[in-house]
């Protein structure tokens, strides 16, 4: 509905990798429905995410895309190839790096590699230099040999993705890439993430829980909630939808209230007045702050402070969704591998 | 190790450059370059040998899993099997040596009932063993791992009968332990032959596959290890008494025997007795293998089919 607005509205740069058709999940006999009815497009060589909250339908829709679940109804396309009819062909063509950390821990970090290599039926003769260039790019070649459970956090999470690379895919799966890692290390991975972009040309479709990942990582976002998607569009398109800029302008006289007057100005979208601040919902935030100015000093007025406020993605989620990006009741068995993912990730 | 265990799979038509220019661009499609679609092993046999390689490896790396596993039929045999002492009990009444060798052979089909046990505890360390080839999947399926595999293009049987055939061949080893120890204990080796040693682990692969398919098929739902240790407990003591591991069948009451007669444990217990130890069977050794065989085959296709319907949701 929304989505194909605004794949129209937005230029098409590239030819689409991922189309999704009305693409529905239900669980226990249609009880619990965990993907709506949803489409969208990505396109070759951007980062797509999907933002949303615990339980909002991501990782539902990620295993369908990757054809680990088989949707309820609805199609998708997944390199051109259907998801019910060339399962086997799609999971070829993709690399997945999922949530939890699968690699084995009572392995090296070169074993697991080689052994998603043979999974995916790739000789060795080919696997072994390609596992090698694979843990020198996201520097894991000193520790290669050494078994993952002496692995920190954000090392089991480059060797994930080492290991969601080692087929050769144009299209890389990242669900919550960086879920429970501290600060630098997630910084480290979203820097890897925006190389396989821009060095390699790959397409990445990614899922987070977390604004600011989603906000200076991807190209374009889908909030998701509920299991449909609210909104599809870039960081930037997301922020200005929601209204533009806040104005917010301090006056010394509490009296008279001006908020009519204010209203009734271009640009200005919404007013809202307490103690003598006003909360100023403006479009151009640069254009109209001197405007107002111009008309509270015009009613003889004195302005003590203004701030100019421009629109968080934050902001943008709470305009969509109605609320802040909260956590969802998941069931218990996802709670138990996040927990699991979060812990492994601390150590 | 492992690498040269791979190096059969190595095509040898690979071209260096071809090779060279991917291992730059991570990022190239696989469909893109023809040359590189012909280089993949998609044999189903490549995979399961990754997948089945990992878990031996993981388990023979660990010697200590290995010992504790060999305690508890190593204390059935060293404790049991020498305080039940059917011989002493029957010469006790005043049989002689002749009387007694005559009712054990009857009873038990041996003169030793240490070696009538040793031949049960064969059968009871795989199914001991093959009773865990569902923990491991519940394992698996907890710790991610179970999700990276069903994520890559190898086939959903492959990945259920990988977790079959480690879980055999961890059996068939620790089975064969178990003899070594039997005899040192003194087990009865006047009736050993290579044929007949063949023909015996020919019976052990027979239930371990059954018997691990079995319970890798209960387990493919399975996340929750508490549960797949309750369904462990449930089957395999009764499993284990009602079959002739311990005691012969002809002297329980007539519905255990109708029960006995069902449980395959049985049947690799007779097949493994008439040729380790020359005892006479309840059927002939074709019987034995013919039903052993249908078990295998028929819970390792259910297992097959079941994973192809319940590992993509």
């Amino acid at each position: 509905m929304i989505s194909q607005q605004e794949s129209v509205l937005l230029p098409s740069l590239s030819k689409p990798i991922i189309v999704v058709d009305k693409l529905s999940k239900t669980f226990s006999n249609g009880k619990i429905i965990a993907v709506d009815n949803i489409s969208f497009e990505v396109r070759e060589g951007e980062i797509f995410g999907f933002l949303g909250p615990n339980g909002a339908g991501k990782t539902t829709t990620i295993n369908m895309l990757t054809t680990i679940l088989r949707p309820s109804s609805g199609n998708a396309q997944v390199c051109g190839q259907d998801v019910h009819k060339h399962a086997d062909e799609v999971r070829r063509s993709v690399g997945v790096v999922p949530q939890e950390y699968t690699a084995d821990e009572d392995m090296t970090g070169h074993d697991n590699i080689l052994l998603c290599a043979d999974l995916y039926g790739l000789p060795r003769s080919d696997s072994k230099p390609h596992a090698d260039e694979l843990l020198r790019l996201v520097e894991l070649h000193d520790a290669a040999n050494r078994k993952v459970n002496t692995y920190s956090g954000g090392m089991r999470r480059r060797l994930e993705l080492a290991c969601g690379l080692i087929n050769y895919p144009k299209l890389l799966f990242l669900d919550e890439p960086t879920l429970g890692l501290d600060v630098q290390t997630r910084a480290a991975v979203w820097k890897y993430i925006r190389m396989l972009k821009e060095q390699y040309h790959m397409t990445l479709f990614l899922t987070t829980h977390y604004m600011e990942e989603a906000d200076s990582l991807c190209d374009r976002i889908a909030i998701i909630d509920h299991g449909h998607i609210v909104k599809i569009g870039s960081p930037e398109e997301l922020k200005a939808s929601i209204g533009g800029d806040v104005i917010t302008v301090t006056v010394r006289e509490r009296e008279p209230d001006i908020s009519p007057n204010i209203a009734r100005l271009d640009l200005v979208r919404d007013v809202k007045q307490t103690d003598g601040a006003y909360r100023v919902k403006v479009k151009l935030g640069e254009e109209a702050a001197p405007r107002i100015m111009d008309l509270i000093r015009s009613k003889g007025l004195h302005v003590t402070k203004i701030a100019l406020t421009k629109p968080t993605l934050d902001e943008a989620y709470l305009e969509f969704t109605g609320r802040e990006l909260r956590e969802e009741e998941i069931d218990r068995m996802q709670m138990f591998s996040q927990r699991l993912t979060m812990r492994r990730a601390r150590s | 190790m492992e690498n040269k265990m791979g190096a059969g799979d190595e095509p040898s038509f690979r071209e260096a450059t071809v090779q060279e220019e991917l291992a730059k661009h991570p990022g190239r499609d696989i469909q893109e370059s023809s040359s590189i679609s012909l280089r993949l092993n998609t044999s189903p046999v490549h995979g399961l040998w990754a997948l089945t390689k990992r878990d031996l490896k993981k388990w023979y790396t660990n010697p200590y899993q290995l010992l504790i596993s060999l305690i508890q039929p190593a204390v059935w045999l060293g404790l049991f099997g020498k305080a039940v002492n059917f011989g002493a009990f029957v010469s006790s009444a005043g049989a002689s040596r002749a009387q007694q060798d005559a009712i054990l052979l009857g009873i038990f089909g041996t003169t030793s009932y240490f070696s009538f046990l040793a031949c049960g505890m064969l059968a009871s360390v795989i199914l001991f063993n093959s009773a865990f080839a569902g923990m491991s999947v519940v394992f698996d399926r907890r710790f991610g791992f179970f999700n990276k595999a069903l994520s890559t293009p190898v086939g959903r049987g492959t990945i259920v009968t990988a977790k079959v055939l480690q879980s055999v061949g961890r059996s068939l080893v620790q089975a064969a332990i178990v003899l070594a120890i039997a005899v040192g204990l003194g087990m009865d080796t006047a009736q050993f032959s290579v044929a007949g040693l063949l023909g015996a682990f020919g019976f052990l692969f027979l239930m371990a596959f059954g018997l691990s398919s079995l319970f890798v098929m209960l387990a493919l739902r399975s996340s929750n290890w508490q549960t797949q240790m309750a369904i462990i407990n449930l089957l395999n003591l009764p499993l284990l008494f009602a079959s002739n591991s311990i005691f012969p069948t002809k002297l329980m009451p007539d519905w255990l025997q109708t029960v006995v007669k069902v449980n395959p444990v049985s049947y690799a217990n007779d097949g493994v007795r008439q040729l380790l130890l020359g005892a006479s069977g309840l059927n002939t050794l074709w019987f034995d293998y013919a039903y052993l065989f249908g078990f295998a085959v028929f819970f390792s296709i259910v297992g097959i089919v079941l994973s192809w319907r319940l590992l993509s949701k």
